[in-house]
């Protein structure tokens, strides 16, 4: 069984600040980690490997410091990694992204496919299900739970908004992954001295198979008009009061606003 | 791609178990908004089987026509039928716009059929608007919520997005509102069907629907515990509320998933949001600050929450919400 993992790079946006003044995003100093949706895909793909001796490959495609997101996956026990980056990469809305990564898999041989659901900067969870349509194979998004019967067929719980499904396919497939589906392992130490000593193959263009005008900012149907920070909504009242005249206040507010 | 023959605002109106969803029907309603700014119709897809009947609920609430294919094959949600059926109906109708809820559905479904008609899909959108050259603006939240991007899609069609639930308002139902309806066959490839529901399951939801209530007292960590959240309730029962909570609230096992407000939460715009302790962080604002009127009590003037409020209140929540009970009740 030959498993591959899609990670992405992305930034801690729990730690990410705006500039009140400019209104941008201050990324300077947020740490950049592996998207946790795909941490729980690498998990998945590891339990794989340890109970059905799954060959694992994770693969990115990111600038060239996304390489310490491969090496922290192969410090956590994967077989291969594959670093695509190339400058007719940049730019990509999900489509073309999800085009690149599409031609990279073509090279490689995989049952199983594993995507995180959703990435936490863009935020899209589109690029799962764009890889799987590329490649003619089925998809199973937000999986929480996958059984293998070791021949061909995945049993696959999928979370929805009242419960979860329970599907089943056949290799090979792709599947998004929510990040508390799986709690993902640590390091361990050999792992990280030996995941420095590993080759990590790197991919541009050239070595993948996908048509130059799917690419990059060429391939994007989408463009990004403009970027804000929200908006913050006109300040409305704001009293210190002692407790009976906040009582007051808010109930003369309510009825003013029939709401009471 | 020559764009003017893509014509008409579309939504793809998803029905659970034979049940127009509530999404579906926010989005007739925006569409509605679109179409007019655009002097085009509003068309509403529905998939299914047995569900025929539903199409004039669709009209009733703002689409001019609406497309079905009925076939057991689109009994339940599965990806390939579901998109063989809208990439069938995108080629025969060739829509100018393609509206989409972001439900767990919409968002497997989305991105399968952009791809599969090479057009681009904006995700999660929470305002949609004509823009001066009559493309689709599409904003969505990205960056987990701290950024705002507006996205276009000049060059492709349809102009694909799928929406947030709860954001949208949906329209009054009109009885007496005349449509068409059009019923198409979807020459299934059956041979790419890959994938088989053996069950849904549902797990123990409560009847509240926090995203339907016309008004929301919710509790933060700053109510405390138990006797903090009694007080919570007991208000929601003398305004005829419902009680939601931060993530915060949720966490600690005091209320109930379905309760919890904002971006891995519910988005909600009652009338009336009350937010009792909560500071205000930015995935909660992400799913209330749409609210019709906002107050927010908190001790620390600081609070985030303040920048959203209507009304804002730096006080002891619990005090003045135990003090607001005994008042309200005499
Ligand atoms: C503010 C902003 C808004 C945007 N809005 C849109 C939009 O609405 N529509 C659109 O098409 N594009 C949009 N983009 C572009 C989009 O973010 C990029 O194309 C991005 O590379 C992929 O999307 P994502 O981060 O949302 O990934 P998701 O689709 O959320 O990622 C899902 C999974 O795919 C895999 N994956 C994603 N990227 C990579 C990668 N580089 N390498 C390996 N695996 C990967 C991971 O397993 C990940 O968990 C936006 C960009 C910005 C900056
Ligand atoms: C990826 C991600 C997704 C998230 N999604 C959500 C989400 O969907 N919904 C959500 O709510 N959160 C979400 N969070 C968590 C969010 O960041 C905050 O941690 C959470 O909202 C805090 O809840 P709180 O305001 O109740 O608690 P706190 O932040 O602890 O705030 C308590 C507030 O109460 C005030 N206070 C204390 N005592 C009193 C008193 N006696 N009277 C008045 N005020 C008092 C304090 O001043 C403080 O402002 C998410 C976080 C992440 C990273």
């Amino acid at each position: 069984m030959n498993i591959v993992v899609c990670i992405k790079q992305v930034p801690d946006t729990t730690e990410i600040k705006i500039n009140p003044a400019t209104g941008t995003l201050i990324r300077d100093g947020v740490p950049s980690i592996i998207n946790p949706d795909d941490k729980a895909g690498l998990e998945l793909a590891l339990r794989m490997k340890d109970l059905h001796d799954a060959h694992v490959t994770v693969i990115t495609m990111g600038p060239p410091q996304a390489d310490n997101a491969l090496r922290e996956a192969l410090a956590m026990g994967v077989d291969d990694a594959i670093h695509l980056t190339d400058r007719k990469f940049a730019g990509a809305d999900t489509l073309a992204t999800s085009h690149a990564l599409a031609g990279a898999l073509r090279n490689l041989t995989f049952d199983l496919i594993i995507t995180g659901r959703q990435a936490i900067d863009g935020d899209t969870a589109q690029v799962g299900p764009q890889i799987a349509e590329h490649l003619d194979i089925a998809q199973v998004s937000y999986l929480r739970k996958l059984d293998y019967d070791g021949k061909r067929t995945f049993t696959i719980e999928r979370s929805i908004e009242d419960g979860y499904e329970i599907l089943e396919t056949e290799a090979p497939c792709l599947v998004t992954v929510l990040s508390d589906a799986f709690q993902a392992r640590y390091m361990t130490v050999k792992g990280i001295m030996e995941a420095y000593a590993k080759e990590v193959k790197v991919w541009g263009f050239n070595e993948i198979e996908v048509k130059e005008e799917d690419l990059g900012l060429k391939g994007s149907p989408t463009k990004v008009h403009k970027a804000f920070s929200r908006g913050v909504k006109a300040a409305g009242e704001l009293y210190e009061l002692d407790t009976d005249e906040a009582v007051g206040t808010i109930i003369s507010k309510l009825k003013e606003k029939f709401i009471i | 791609m020559e764009n003017s023959t893509y014509k008409g605002v579309y939504v793809f109106a998803e029905q659970r178990n034979g049940e127009i969803q509530k999404v579906a029907l926010e989005l007739v309603g925006k569409a509605r908004d679109l179409a007019a700014d655009l002097k085009e119709k509003v068309y509403a897809i529905l998939l299914g089987h047995n569900i025929a009947g539903q199409a004039q609920m669709l009209i009733e609430h703002g689409a001019d026509v609406v497309i079905c294919a009925d076939a057991p094959e689109l009994e339940s949600y599965l990806t390939e039928p579901y998109t063989q059926a809208m990439c069938h109906i995108i080629d025969l109708h060739k829509p100018d716009i393609l509206l989409i809820g972001a439900t767990t559905t919409g968002r497997d479904l989305g991105p399968r059929v952009s791809a599969r008609v090479a057009t681009g899909l904006t995700a999660d959108c929470t305002k949609l608007e004509i823009g001066e050259d009559k493309h689709l603006l599409m904003t969505r939240p990205a960056f987990g919520g701290n950024l705002m991007a507006t996205i276009v899609c000049k060059e492709h069609r349809p102009q694909m997005s799928t929406v947030r639930p709860g954001v949208m308002q949906s329209l009054e139902a009109d009885t007496q509102r005349q449509g068409e309806i059009i019923m198409v066959d979807v020459p299934f490839a059956t041979q790419k069907f890959k994938v088989r529901l053996v069950k849904s399951v549902k797990e123990k939801t409560s009847k509240i629907d926090i995203s339907e209530a016309k008004i929301l007292i919710s509790a933060g960590r700053g109510m405390g515990c138990c006797d903090g959240l009694n007080l919570v309730k007991e208000l929601a029962e003398t305004l005829d509320a419902q009680v939601s909570a931060s993530r915060a609230v949720v966490d600690c096992g005091l209320v109930g998933h379905d309760q919890q407000v904002g971006q891995t939460g519910k988005t909600v715009r009652p009338d009336l949001y009350f937010a009792a302790g909560i500071s205000g962080a930015i995935q909660h604002l992400a799913g209330m600050e749409e609210s019709g009127y906002i107050v927010a009590i908190n001790k620390d003037k600081y609070a985030p929450i303040f920048q959203v409020a209507d009304l804002g209140i730096v006080g002891d929540a619990r005090q003045i919400i135990k003090k607001l009970n005994d008042r309200l009740k005499n």
